[in-house]
């Protein structure tokens, strides 16, 4: 992972900003006991489902936003700023996580 | 969740810096020894945050670069010269420098030998780092499932670990894709991966490959809508694109 190039003038500079759900993981644990990044989230706008992982991440505004890869529709925002950290889960239906397996 | 426990969980730990290497002209080998690393898995990052005096700070995101195995943890970096980030990490940084870093994180793009294969890897320039720990990791774990690498960089002169991937073991097989300028006589493939490229030096869906692809966006794009388009279920392919995160 690492910085978008700066070469490929010709590129769509919106669409080159987009990473993939994985780069929040820091992020989020910052909040979450457990990695849910790998979680199944149902898009509350389509209902299309699939690890968060493999939404598409915007890093670059003021808060980490994910959307969905099908309908582009926002499924989470999170910033942590100011000495608070705000979440927005509403454009998620449901997080299935599966746990570890005891061992 | 208290407050105290929060903050436990945003630490960033001060990593020593061991050393830096020139690794190709535009990349740097920054090899760390964080206290108490708690081991990470091939395929993790760590997040790196830089802080100005004036207390301005900026965060990226880096893939993992050693094995497990390995004794210290090993970044390689890619330097963008309009990069808010790299330049400082592969230019200024010194040997006895401190790093401020978190993580390992990531439990989605990650490979270790007990998952099995065959392993497909698909990079494009710098993306080739994070499976340069999967294929160290397969190695020292002895590990006997089959792997392919297909690597594309813009020359010879810009393929990191060039001598370390040519001697490689029979169960891995690297191919190189060079897209700007290869050298005279050069046999293997030149310009973008494309679909056929992918048909010819990637497994085929039959064999039920993980595909792991990982590089700049348009190429993540073009590489795993391709591999989509061979057959490979998408539920087998992971992607990781590069960019900053957080950027605050």
């Amino acid at each position: 992972m690492n910085e978008p190039p700066a070469e490929e003038p010709t590129v769509d500079r919106t669409a080159e900003r987009r990473l993939d759900g994985n780069a929040v993981t820091g992020a989020l644990a910052e909040l979450f006991a457990v990695d849910i990044v790998p979680a199944d989230c149902t898009c509350a706008h389509c209902g299309r489902t699939g690890p968060l992982a493999q939404y598409d991440l915007y890093a670059d505004s003021p808060a980490l936003v994910l959307r969905c890869a099908g309908c582009t529709g926002v499924v989470l925002r999170y910033s942590s700023a100011g000495g608070r950290i705000r979440l927005d889960l509403s454009g998620a239906r449901l997080l299935v996580i599966r746990l570890p397996e005891e061992p | 969740m208290a407050r105290a426990a929060l903050r436990r969980r945003l630490s960033w730990l001060s990593a020593p810096v061991l050393e830096i290497h020139r690794e190709t002209a535009r990349t740097s080998r920054i090899v760390l020894d964080p206290p108490a690393w708690p081991g990470h898995q091939p395929g993790q990052h760590l997040d790196v945050r830089l802080t100005a005096p004036d207390g301005y700070t900026a965060q990226r995101s880096y893939s993992i670069a050693s094995a497990p195995e390995a004794p210290y943890v090993e970044l390689i970096v890619d330097c963008l010269p309009d990069g808010e980030v790299s330049p400082h990490l592969t230019q200024e940084l010194r040997p006895g420098d401190d790093l401020e870093i978190r993580g390992p994180f990531g439990g989605w793009f990650v490979w270790h030998a007990g998952l099995g294969g065959p392993l497909q890897l698909v990079g494009g320039g710098s993306g080739v780092v994070p499976f340069l720990a999967m294929l160290d990791h397969h190695r020292a774990a002895g590990s006997d499932v089959p792997v392919r690498l297909l690597y594309s960089a813009r020359s010879l002169a810009e393929v990191i670990r060039r001598e370390g991937l040519a001697e490689l073991d029979g169960k891995v097989q690297v191919d190189l894709a060079l897209t700007r300028e290869a050298p005279p006589g050069w046999t293997g493939v030149t310009g973008r991966i494309d679909r056929a490229v992918l048909s010819r030096l990637t497994y085929p869906p039959e064999a039920e490959p993980q595909v792991f692809v990982c590089g700049p966006t348009g190429f993540v794009d073009a590489v795993a809508s391709a591999m989509i388009g061979l057959g490979h279920p998408s539920k087998k392919i992971k992607t990781e694109r590069f960019g900053a995160t957080g950027g605050t």
